[in-house]
């Protein structure tokens, strides 16, 4: 297409752009190291010392994978999920995926001491909350999938979702009510979301759920611009809307419930990127959008990232609260100053 | 007088439309014997409720029929699968919400759907069709504009040159006057009528613009309480069939001008 050419320059600025991020992403950190020994490091020669070489390696290297993972993975579920719904509000919490996670997290934290600690011992590893929140987001995946066989109107997929997140969040709150204060810290700890704790492996599996996602959505892109004029339009255009729409969901749900399970309920990022990147490139076709979405939510995550752990600085800000402090006011700021319609 | 034939586009046989549930089926009319050729304007008319939009969508197959066929270009409608369907049938509906950011091209190339590759890019021929719809509607300096500037009568025309794009034989509209103006109307209704003239689309709408119908179409479905009419406009006008359209306490149908007028 055209467009594709015209914007093409635009995807590489971006695509660089994520390439020098990662990069000084890698190079910043509590402890400091030159950038020829972060290199070194990288590229396994020679390095002055063997704890830098263990740090990048063992630690930056995986974190600035997954904040790529992650900032990408939910920025395309948010632009799966407003195209879907034809609504600007929309994003992967829509479906209820986060709450979930949310209270299989909480069942699993304040619940093992609510019903008593023989279990609680092996309850607390970092597995368990992985396969927890996994547990939990299936759960209301599968109650959301199940309306959505039976249902024709797509508005009351996003309905159902919003009525599982609130009644979760009245689960999670009742049992927090009874939590002991230890408990009640660790949950809270889990929902600031973090991108550093994950190992290689852990990184390595929530890469294969990123991939198969991401490949899910790709398969749509056409399928993504006919929902533009609405499900009747579509319909007639030969597109098969239960069909689409349950990949569409599948695509959503591996994306966001495995970002979730490995690094917690990051709020802000998939709403918000699709915002920013169809004001930076004004065209609706998903051909050029999910490329761009894809690389502006890695871009915009490892930029939290590194605000998140403020270079010299030897503790890590949560980044949950670092998408939202650094998102929201450009969001704000661009919607105000170019007052464009949003869908 | 015999004329070659023209080729059916649309034919019915012993059609009957309405709603089926799991306790009971709702017939909203029945016995539908109609024809569609090329290149004809045909205008379905009737009252609020009698069931235009109802009779639209089975022939378009967004409906099931309760009995009897629906043939489009001499294939049974039930036959034909959905990708086959978009290369066959148009629409142009009313209130859909469509997401007001596309640009007029984007939403005209959308047409072009069934058509593109797996990831949708367009090929010359796709930008030709585009350009050639856009052309025939006459919207070309429209076309950079994103759809939320556009005004009721611009955006009805972009969506009937979406329909165009994507080249079927056959073009459903339903009610594609209402919100406009007189003037809108009347030009609305005459651009389709250019391209059945044009282009040899047939093109069926759903209106309530009678006296506009009976001066610029080539057929009307009259829809009524007891039966269907159809027939050229001349024909209805001579059979008288219009006085019987609306209950008779307060518009009446006046023969020597082939309109209505209020009851005095």
């Amino acid at each position: 297409m055209l467009q594709s050419q015209k914007y093409f320059f635009t995807l590489t600025l971006l695509l660089l752009g994520v390439l020098l991020l990662t990069f000084l992403n890698i190079s910043l950190g509590s402890v400091s190291i030159p950038v020829k020994e972060v290199f070194a490091s990288i590229f396994n020669l020679e390095v002055s010392k063997d704890t830098w070489q263990y740090i990048v390696v063992e630690y930056r290297l995986p974190k600035a994978l997954t904040a790529i993972i992650t900032g990408s993975g939910l920025a395309i579920s948010g632009l799966l999920m407003q195209t879907l719904f034809r609504n600007p509000l929309a994003g992967p919490y829509v479906l209820g995926l986060s709450s979930g996670a949310s209270l299989g997290v909480a069942i699993v934290i304040m619940g093992a001491s609510v019903f008593g600690g023989a279990f609680a011992g092996i309850l607390l590893s970092k597995w368990s909350l992985v396969i927890a929140s996994s547990l939990g987001s299936l759960l209301v995946l599968m109650a959301v999938m199940l309306a959505s066989l039976r249902l024709r109107d797509t508005m009351a997929i996003l309905i159902i979702g919003l009525m599982f997140a609130s009644l979760t969040a009245a689960v999670v709150s009742v049992l927090s009510y009874f939590s002991p204060a230890a408990q009640l810290q660790q949950y809270v700890f889990w929902s600031f979301g973090s991108l550093g704790d994950l190992a290689w492996n852990e990184v390595g599996i929530l890469a294969i759920f990123w991939i198969v996602g991401i490949i899910l959505a790709i398969s749509c892109i056409k399928n993504l611009n006919t929902l533009l004029l609405g499900e009747q339009y579509a319909k007639s255009l030969g597109v098969s809307i239960q069909k689409n729409r349950l990949i569409i969901i599948i695509a959503t749900s591996l994306l966001a419930g495995s970002i979730t399970a490995f690094a917690g309920p990051i709020a802000f990022v998939g709403l918000a990127v699709p915002h920013l990147i169809r004001q930076i490139i004004p065209v609706n076709n998903h051909s050029i959008l999910v490329p761009a979405v894809l690389l502006g939510g890695a871009a915009l995550m490892l930029i939290c990232d590194i605000a998140a752990q403020l270079p010299g600085q030897e503790f890590t800000l949560p980044i949950n609260a670092i998408t939202s402090l650094i998102g929201a006011p450009v969001v704000i700021w661009l919607l105000v100053r170019k007052r464009k319609f949003l869908f | 007088m015999k004329q070659p034939q023209a080729h059916h586009i649309l034919k019915t046989n012993n059609l009957s439309i309405g709603y089926r549930s799991k306790q009971a089926e709702t017939l909203i009319a029945k016995n539908i014997d109609i024809e569609v050729r090329e290149a004809e304007l045909v205008a379905v008319i009737g009252v609020n409720g009698i069931g235009k939009s109802t009779f639209l969508r089975t022939i378009s197959g967004v409906q099931n029929s309760l009995a009897g066929k629906v043939l489009v270009n001499n294939r049974t409608l039930e036959d034909i699968n959905a990708p086959d369907l978009a290369a066959l049938i148009s629409l142009v509906l009313t209130n859909q919400p469509i997401s007001k950011n596309l640009s007029v091209f984007e939403l005209v190339a959308l047409g072009r759907q069934p058509y593109t590759n797996w990831i949708g890019s367009l090929s010359k021929n796709d930008l030709r069709q585009i350009k050639k719809a856009l052309m025939l509607v006459s919207i070309e300096e429209l076309q950079h504009k994103k759809c939320y500037e556009l005004s009721d009568g611009q955006m009805q025309k972009v969506l009937i040159a979406r329909a165009i794009a994507q080249n079927t034989p056959l073009i459903i509209l339903d009610e594609p006057t209402t919100h406009l103006d007189l003037y809108h109307k009347a030009y609305v209704l005459k651009l389709l009528k250019k391209l059945t003239r044009k282009t040899k689309k047939a093109i069926v709408f759903a209106s309530h613009e009678i006296n506009l119908a009976i001066q610029l179409c080539d057929r009307i479905i009259l829809m009524q309480d007891e039966a269907i009419i159809t027939g050229t406009p001349q024909e209805l006008l001579e059979s008288g069939a219009f006085s019987k359209v609306f209950p008779k306490d307060l518009i009446i149908f006046d023969k020597a001008s082939a309109s209505f007028k209020i009851k005095s």
